[in-house]
């Protein structure tokens, strides 16, 4: 498992680096919006990652309620920590490119809104997880995971029936995008992939030995020994 | 379907019974709502055309917030005196406990806006150019998308720290799309442009999805330990 993870790290470096070359050297200058289009390469893959990272959040929060196995709790408070990070490059990294390109920052468009109001409901989520009971936080938390996964489809219609102006959507239409430019995205997208799920990963191991901790205190208290607070881990208050 | 029948009825008589007697939610939803009306007309000229415009926006937020001030009180009185854990030993439905609270909650919300509707009405020189009685659907829809996530969200904020302020920063998020189609809705029946046909299927479409969600999700969060 530790060389698996040495492995996905040195790819994920790898994967950026050419990844970086892709996006600002190789991939030809766009005629109309000129360099500024490149930072498509990183908007773009981010969102996809991001979406990726809450839809895996859903699912864990599922298999949470179904079984009230631990592991799927730690996917998903991971999955949903690095999807919020990647939301915020995708919220920062729009503005920067419509400001020269449609002249404005922001506008309410369907797309946009419907990034935001997911990004602020993912951080409602974790605003729950924060302050709950620690007993409590798996069940709350992957309660509010479904209510969000059920409010983001009414969100898309609701603001889909004002006019939208999010630039279509370049895949799956075909021929519009140089092959070049592809390349360089999807390279950028795997490049991300790889580095959410290695961010993940981290985190992941991270809550697991915060568990075990916990349980080892629980098991300390239960045989009558000193007082567990002596000891506790980072960003958690004693009980 | 009896017993959770006249568990509902019974536990929404002693809420009302006991609001009757009290009037603490109702009066600080009032007077609240009262103090956002007066602060609002300092924001911009109430009584010009255009305000028209936003006065959808305007009584709904007030509406909005009012309805955070009643929804924290919900459960406040149950953790108190111990009613949540008799609660959850009894054999009694726990969606028949939910249904009481939420439309407990929904009388006392309707109440509101049936007393603050008049006042608005006056402040803000309004007159409904489209069809006005398409407004109590829009109305009962909005009051319910409201009421129904706001005490679901309540029982879930209820042993978190800070739980006055954990509501709304749960509830205003899913609520957006709700809080968008009364709105709108409000805001065409008032201007009088054009149908509010899509905005009302969508605040139903809501009810509808959270209803089944906050009933199907709601024994798991009372029974979280």
């Amino acid at each position: 498992m530790k060389r698996l993870f040495s492995l996905l790290s040195v790819l994920t470096a790898i994967l950026l680096a050419y990844g970086l070359y892709q996006a600002l050297v190789a991939a030809p200058t766009e005629r109309t919006m000129g360099d500024v289009q490149r930072i498509f390469y990183y908007h773009v893959p981010s969102a996809w990652t991001a979406f990726l990272l809450f839809f895996t959040n859903l699912i864990a929060s599922i298999i949470y309620l179904v079984n009230k196995n631990v592991k799927a709790d730690a996917l998903a408070v991971s999955s949903a920590e690095v999807g919020v990070v990647f939301c915020t490059v995708v919220l920062v990294t729009g503005p920067i490119w419509a400001r020269p390109v449609w002249g404005i920052w922001w506008t309410w468009d369907v797309r946009l809104t419907t990034t935001l109001v997911l990004w602020l409901i993912y951080v409602a989520y974790l605003m729950l997880r924060r302050f709950s009971d620690r007993a409590q936080t798996p069940i709350l938390a992957a309660v509010l995971a479904i209510f969000g996964a059920l409010d983001v489809p009414l969100v898309y219609f609701s603001i889909w029936f004002f006019r939208t102006q999010h630039p279509q959507p370049v895949m799956g239409k075909g021929g519009s995008l140089d092959p070049r430019m592809l390349h360089a995205l999807l390279i950028n997208w795997l490049a991300f992939s790889c580095f959410a799920i290695l961010v993940c990963w981290s985190r992941y191991r991270l809550e697991m030995l915060h568990h075990e901790i916990d349980e080892a205190h629980a098991m300390e208290s239960l045989a009558g020994a000193s007082t567990p607070a002596a000891s506790l881990p980072l960003n958690r208050s004693p009980r | 379907v009896n017993s959770l029948f006249a568990i509902t009825l019974s536990t929404l008589k002693k809420d009302i019974r006991l609001e009757w007697r009290s009037k603490d939610a109702l009066n600080s939803m009032l007077f609240f709502s009262l103090l956002v009306v007066v602060i609002f007309s300092f924001s911009f000229d109430p009584t010009a055309e255009e305000s028209r415009q936003i006065a959808g926006g305007l009584v709904w937020v007030a509406f909005l917030f009012a309805a955070v001030v009643a929804l924290n009180q919900t459960w406040a009185r149950e953790v108190r005196n111990q009613v949540l854990d008799a609660y959850r030993v009894s054999p009694a439905p726990a969606n028949s406990l939910f249904l009481a609270k939420a439309l407990g909650n929904f009388i006392f919300v309707v109440l509101l806006e049936a007393l603050m509707t008049p006042l608005f009405i006056v402040f803000y020189n309004l007159r409904a150019l489209g069809p006005a009685w398409q407004l109590i659907p829009v109305g009962i829809l909005g009051t319910w998308a409201l009421v129904v996530n706001g005490t679901f969200f309540a029982a879930l904020s209820l042993r978190t720290r800070s739980r006055e302020i954990m509501l709304p920063l749960l509830l205003f998020p899913i609520s957006i799309p709700a809080i968008q189609g009364m709105v709108e809705a409000t805001r065409i029946l008032l201007a009088g442009d054009g149908s509010a046909r899509f905005w009302i299927v969508l605040l139903l479409t809501y009810d509808v999805v959270f209803t089944t969600a906050c009933l199907a999700l709601f024994e798991t969060v009372l029974q979280a330990e």
